[in-house]
């Protein structure tokens, strides 16, 4: 038998460079590029780099074989094909002024078809819900494109078309979770079918030219090809699975592409969000299927109490309260604030929600109506308010859906000045910084002391104050006495401040033991002692446990055993304390800024107050020599 | 073909020649002719070359040729050529010097001629009859006078012309001639004056303003009155042709107005009035096709068209989790999801997460590597929703996540996700261990030099040190004071208490020597009994080899020394660096580390006899020791230990350290287990019915070991290294053999200072007691208990 030679079998025939796959596929590198983003073939990352290379070190790009035997029995690597001789003939034609034969040519356009791929890469409906996020987040994108080079207006138009079916779908299905305004973006999470969906529409408006090495619209325009695929068939699915008839039917008005809303940005938009704000058709009469809920519940009532049961049914009972937040309440939107997402918000949180009908398409109903009860605003101040109805920021909602309840206004009101906004997607039990007022959140009960404790101390503060002011107040003669009266009191105190002193605890022996030996100096205590002495009984020394020390030793001691990890796990348990030592001192950080942050905070109020009582005084002391 | 050429040629002449003829008498204001002329030569006069005339001459009757050619739209392209053949002839005319008028009058003939024999050529482009007119005019004037072909034949013969063509002319400015006539004879150049001569010329001749100088010819030619008319109405922008009449009548050949009657007054045909069969036949047969369907209306077209360009979506999913079997790519890798955002990439975050000014900067500065930044965006707070703008990088990072999905290589990989706590061996903890050192309890002061060697009494009670001060220290261990002296001649290298209880000698290695002293402490009768032993030398009844006396003389010591307490000298030829004892206290073994083959010895005190155990050196020897139980003798390379047999005198084993340089050694008192330190900071621990590698390798010092030592009673070990620490570790060996021995370490102890990178340099442990003494380079010999 003949030995194989090196690299004829193992890990190097596992791997194929980039180079020898287009040799193998008879393709360009553009051309593979786009079968490689259709069909969802990736490089991967051999075991023994050195051993898959064939000996060689440096990286290269490595697909397995298998893979590139796929594509060689892919369809669409004909139509690529196809595309190219396509191009040729044309341009012959094109170049020879042919011009019948062009337009016949281009009648018969190699189309792609993808659907097969689509039901390949995601084998189950679920699997197409998983890879959802990329997904959702550049069609979002793609949605609010202009018509570009090399992304044609076909493609941004079925971008939108897509992406307000999906959101109809949310809408309909209640499935909007978590929401949260960044600085990139709004995020959304929604959980359909089980799985988690997070998309990001980005803030209007979101297109920049871009140069050609930051960005090729190229590369992303295959993938919005294929995603548009991809989402178009989830959406048939999302949306017979609500018995909701698909395509859903918009009126006439909106969402046609005419002439007019394409050449207008401001009405394109305008249509995108009127569309949301309509009820969909139904195919079957069935209005709700709140009930079916409740079932669950009884059953999980049915099953007992352990742990997780009682936790699943709190998660069902919120996510059903979360799911009629708003229902029965009705918005308004001014026109300064941002629409879409809080259209999304309410809508699928059971709201009613309406906007200026002279400035945007598709309001349900006016301003005026009274049975508005919250009207959105992003601007100081109002000129005409109505008093039946309550004027929040657009946070309120966010926190209210984040939170699953109905905040209290009050901090949300027109002008205020809003409260931090906070991730809804950080895992609340982590171990690691967690700002005080997610801490509040979390803990209704911290809210109340915290508040109490600061009342406390602002009280404390203001008697503080008030006394300083008195004494400003004082006649000169009067504040001698005073001064002279508190210098005695201050000297009577530091003898006995002594003790006051030793309740620290975290405070060094060394120095309660030269304290101590202090007050053996003391007359008074030696006369006490031997007082004391003269009693039978003795009293014993407390053995002291030097806190430090025994800290130390600890420490030294879990150093010395830490020496004793295996080699083997040496660099990884470097590695593992390196991590926790940078964590700790993120935390850290973040913990003094915040300190500081208050402390600076706290030190302006008290002098804006002082400023403004002693204005109120001088005030005062005007109008009474002018009384007089 | 030339005659042709040359009658055409005239014929363009024609109207100046004429003119000249006629009004060459009625030449009046001169001072205006003046003018013209100088606006005619200047440039000539202006420029030396010829070239200049020549040019201005060309332009001239071109643009006269280009006005004839207007005239008749074929002659276009010959306009070069005959312009050419236009300054031949006049050269001609100035050859034949006064004979002009008749020659002109003859040109003028010729002239109409051609005219009319062109007009007679093409009749139909008499839509330029206007220009036509004059020749026409002076036909039968010609006809009158001469026979038609005549003159043109002898004009043929007299044409004696320049033939160079159109050439510039300068090139034959350095020759005789000018070019050459129709015989090919050389014309030659007229002689030319010099400027008196031009000058008295041009007082005498009163045409002279007249005169131009033809350039093919270099002959004078005089302008007639005709050529000045004609240069005077080209210069006022007039058309050149005087005969020209701008204002004639317009004749409408075609007319422009409709009739009223219709010339040709045809009814239309009865074809015109029926229907057209075939058009029926063609038209039902379309329209059954469209019943049938087979044919489609251009709306039907469109609507499908439009319809079949979007993408068709189906139910492509029978159930939620159901699957087809369907090839897939193999072994799919599904790519991570993006993290999902903090509170920092809020709109409006918490204060403490925005960044202060040193993050900021710091966050600036790593522009060029972004991945070293703690975050890839900087947190911005906003006051309202409004006043958020779109993320500027948004674009950007979708790209990149575009880039990653395609282009990331994918592996799965275990994820540890698991505490740093987790990965330390579960050990017992030190408090259930307990007796072991933990608190520096004392200290011996005395020493100058650093402290190389500490050994301790088998009984406890004393302690003796070397130093490199040249002497060697006995100490009272519970007091702490140093009972005496002993000074030596060298840098004492070892110091070792004989383990014998019944012998109270210690062996001192300071340069060549070995000492044996008897410290003359504890138990008199022992001492006394000690000192009559080594009174006297055995009678030696072997005669040693060579080999063996040239590295080692025995000898007692001298007086002096014996006053100091040195018993027996034992000289080698190198100096010694260790020197270890048998556990019974007979032998002991000194390294000499520059002795080659000979750098291990083993002496026999009982016989004062030694032996050079190694024939052949197997490296460079660190460190002996005797097994404690068995007759075998452990030797230390700087890489390796090899275990011998003393009595069958073969290799048993050799154990392999897998480290640098090995610094010592230490055996555990039952003599299974081995620990070795060494200079890279490790300490090895060799189960030696194990495997000839380490049990364990430990990395408790962060420098260099210097020394490790067992306790003889208890299972406790000790370590001193270069970092100033003493390291206590529990080592219990089982008498079971399936059970491991168990390490623990105990206890760090650092009180010795640094000096010269040195800190601790030897360990021994006290032989009853969990005490142990560390010696350092901070000239200290310190006790822990």
């Amino acid at each position: 038998m003949r030995r194989p030679k090196k690299y004829e079998s193992g890990e190097a025939t596992q791997y194929i460079s980039r180079r020898a796959a287009l040799r193998k596929l008879q393709l360009s590198l553009n051309d593979f590029r786009r079968l490689c983003i259709l069909k969802g073939v990736y490089p991967r990352e051999p075991k023994h780099r050195r051993r898959a290379q064939k000996g060689s070190s440096e990286i290269k790009v490595l697909y397995h074989t298998k893979d590139i035997r796929f594509l060689l029995h892919e369809s669409i690597v004909w139509t690529l094909r196809d595309y190219k001789i396509f191009a040729k003939k044309s341009n012959r034609d094109r170049a020879i002024k042919d011009f019948r034969n062009l337009k016949r040519r281009l009648a018969l356009f190699p189309e792609i078809k993808l659907d097969h791929i689509v039901k390949e890469r995601y084998p189950t409906f679920i699997d197409a819900l998983k890879d959802l996020d990329d997904c959702l987040t550049l069609l979002f994108l793609f949605s609010t494109f202009p018509s570009l080079h090399l992304i044609p207006r076909e493609q941004s138009n079925l971008c939108r078309r897509l992406t307000i079916e999906f959101l109809h779908y949310v809408i309909a299905s209640k499935s909007l979770r978590k929401v949260f305004i960044s600085i990139k973006g709004y995020y959304f999470q929604a959980e359909i079918k089980g799985q988690k969906v997070t998309w990001i529409v980005p803030h209007y408006y979101p297109f920049k030219p871009q140069s050609r090495q930051e960005v090729d619209f190229k590369v992303m325009s295959i993938f919005v090809e294929f995603y548009t695929i991809m989402l178009g068939f989830t959406n048939f699915r999302l949306f017979h699975s609500l018995n909701l008839a698909y395509p859903p039917q918009f009126p006439s008005s909106v969402l046609q592409d005419s002439e007019e809303s394409l050449k207008d940005e401001a009405s394109f938009v305008s249509d995108r969000i009127a569309a949301l704000n309509f009820e969909l058709l139904r195919t079957d009469k069935v209005q709700e299927d709140e009930e079916e809920l409740d079932i669950d519940m009884e059953l999980l009532e049915q099953d007992g109490d352990s742990k997780r049961i009682i936790k699943m049914k709190q998660e069902a009972q919120e996510v059903s309260r979360l799911r009629t937040l708003f229902k029965g309440l009705k918005f308004f939107i001014n026109r300064e604030v941002p629409r879409e997402p809080l259209v999304i918000l309410i809508r699928s949180f059971g709201g009613k929600v309406s906007w200026d009908s002279s400035v945007f398409a598709g309001s349900a109903y006016d301003e005026s109506d009274e049975t508005i009860t919250h009207q959105i605003v992003d601007r100081p101040s109002l000129a005409t308010q109505y008093i039946s109805r309550d004027y929040v920021q657009p946070q309120w909602l966010f926190d209210c859906v984040n939170q699953r309840q109905l905040l209290p206004t009050n901090k949300y009101f027109l002008g205020e000045k809003l409260p931090p906004h906070l991730s809804p997607f950080v895992d609340s039990k982590r171990d690691t910084y967690i700002p005080p007022e997610e801490k509040a959140l979390l803990d209704p009960s911290l809210i109340e002391t915290h508040a109490q404790s600061d009342d406390e101390s602002e009280d404390e503060a203001e008697k503080e104050e008030e006394e300083a002011v008195d004494q400003e107040l004082l006649d000169a003669q009067l504040q001698l006495a005073y001064q002279q009266e508190t210098a005695e009191y201050k000297k009577y105190g530091g003898q006995d401040g002594v003790n006051e002193d030793e309740e620290d605890p975290e405070d060094d022996d060394e120095e309660d033991d030269d304290e101590e030996e202090e007050e053996e100096v003391d007359e008074k205590t030696k006369r006490l002692q031997q007082e004391k002495q003269k009693m039978s009984v003795q009293s014993g020394k407390v053995h002291k446990v030097n806190k430090r020390q025994v800290h130390k030793a600890e420490v030294d001691e879990h150093r010395l055993q830490a020496r004793m990890v295996k080699p083997r796990h040496r660099n990884l348990f470097r590695k593992l304390i390196r991590e926790k030592q940078t964590k700790e001192k993120e935390e850290w950080l973040l913990r003094k800024k915040r300190r500081t942050i208050e402390a600076g905070e706290k030190e302006a109020r008290k002098t804006a107050k002082r400023e403004a009582r002693k204005e109120a005084a001088a005030a005062a002391a005007k109008a009474s020599k002018l009384g007089k | 073909m030339t005659k042709k050429l040359t009658l055409k040629r005239k014929g363009k002449d024609a109207e100046p020649t004429n003119e000249v003829a006629t009004s060459s008498e009625a030449s009046e204001n001169e001072e205006e002719e003046e003018d013209l002329l100088q606006a005619v030569k200047d440039p000539g006069e202006d420029s030396t070359d010829d070239e200049g005339i020549d040019q201005e001459y060309h332009s001239d009757s071109s643009e006269e040729l280009e006005f004839e050619s207007d005239e008749e739209g074929n002659y276009l392209g010959r306009k070069q050529s005959s312009s050419a053949e236009d300054d031949e002839e006049s050269s001609d005319e100035e050859e034949q010097g006064d004979e002009s008028e008749d020659e002109n009058e003859e040109n003028d003939e010729d002239a109409s001629t051609s005219n009319q024999i062109k007009s007679d050529e093409k009749p139909s482009s008499s839509s330029g009859t206007t220009k036509q007119g004059a020749p026409v005019k002076e036909l039968p004037k010609r006809d009158s006078s001469k026979p038609e072909y005549q003159d043109s034949d002898t004009s043929d013969e007299e044409d004696i012309r320049n033939t160079v063509g159109n050439i510039p002319m300068h090139w034959y400015d350095e020759y005789k001639h000018i070019g050459y006539d129709w015989d090919a004879k050389k014309i030659v150049k007229p002689p030319q004056g010099d400027q008196i001569d031009e000058f008295l010329r041009k007082i005498e001749d009163p045409d002279f303003w007249r005169t131009v100088k033809d350039p093919l010819t270099g002959q004078d030619v005089r302008l007639t009155d005709e050529d000045i008319a004609l240069i005077k109405r080209i210069v006022s922008g007039r058309i050149p042709n005087k005969d020209h009449e701008e204002y004639e009548p317009w004749i409408e050949w075609f007319t422009s107005e409709v009739e009223k009657m219709p010339i040709k007054n045809v009814p239309d045909h009865k074809r015109s009035f029926l229907p057209s069969v075939s058009e029926k036949k063609r038209v039902s047969r379309m329209v059954h096709a469209l019943k049938m369907g087979w044919m489609k209306t251009t709306e039907e077209v469109q609507r499908e068209k439009q319809a079949k360009r979007g993408p068709k979506f189906y139910m492509l999913w029978e159930t939620d989790t159901g699957r087809e079997h369907m090839r897939r790519i193999h072994d799919p890798v599904s790519a991570p999801k993006r993290d999902l955002p903090g509170h920092a990439e809020s709109y409006n975050p918490p204060p403490e997460y925005l960044f202060d000014a040193k993050e900021t900067k710091e966050w600036l500065k790593l522009k060029d590597e972004p991945h070293k930044r703690k975050l890839h965006f900087m947190p911005q707070k906003f006051r309202s929703l409004r006043e958020v703008p779109a993320y500027s990088r948004f674009l950007r990072e979708r790209f990149l996540r575009c880039l990653d999905l395609y282009l990331c290589p994918r592996a799965k990989r275990v994820k540890l996700n698991i505490d740093a706590e987790y990965l330390i061996p579960k050990l017992p903890s030190p408090r259930d261990l307990q007796p072991f050192p933990t608190v520096e309890s004392m200290v011996y002061r005395g020493h100058t030099d650093l402290v190389r060697s500490v050994s301790v009494e088998p009984k406890g009670e004393y302690l003796v040190s070397g130093s490199d001060d040249k002497t060697v220290k006995i100490w009272e261990i519970a007091t702490g004071r140093c009972i005496r002296t002993i000074e030596t001649d060298e840098v004492v290298r070892c110091v070792a208490w004989c383990p014998n209880p019944k012998l109270s000698i210690i062996a001192v290695a300071t340069g060549n020597r070995l000492l044996l002293v008897n410290p003359k402490v504890g138990d008199k009768v022992l001492v006394k009994k000690t000192d009559d032993l080594l009174a006297e030398a055995p009678s030696q009844d072997v005669i040693e080899s060579e080999r063996i006396k040239t590295a080692v003389q025995w000898s007692n010591a001298e007086d002096d020394e014996q006053e100091k307490g040195v018993r027996v000298v034992i000289t080698h030829f190198k100096p010694i660096r260790q020197v270890t004892w048998h556990g019974r206290g007979d032998y002991l073994a000194t390294v000499m580390p520059e002795g080659a083959n000979r750098s291990a010895l083993i002496h026999q005190l009982s016989k004062r006899r030694s032996q050079i155990p190694f024939s052949k050196s197997k490296g460079l020897i660190q460190f002996v020791l005797f097994h404690p139980v068995k007759p075998c003798f452990f030797v230390a390379t700087q890489h390796n230990i090899r275990i011998y047999d003393l009595v069958k005198q073969e290799l048993v084993k050799k154990l392999l350290t897998n480290s640098k340089w090995i610094s010592g050694m230490s055996i555990h008192p039952k003599g299974d287990n081995l620990l070795v330190s060494t200079y890279d900071k490790k300490m090895l621990w060799f189960d030696l019915d194990l495997s000839t590698k380490p049990y364990q390798t430990m990395r408790l010092h962060r420098n260099a070991v210097r020394s490790v030592a067992f306790h003889l009673r208890y299972p406790l070990f000790a370590s001193g290294s270069d970092d100033q620490a003493v390291i206590v570790s529990h080592g219990m060996v089982y008498n079971d053999l399936l059970q491991n021995p168990l390490i623990v370490p105990l206890k760090k102890l650092q009180t010795h200072e640094k000096r010269d990178e040195f800190g601790v340099l030897d360990v021994n442990w006290h032989p009853v007691q969990p005490w142990v003494f560390s010696t350092g380079a901070d000239c200290t010999i310190r006790l822990y208990t």
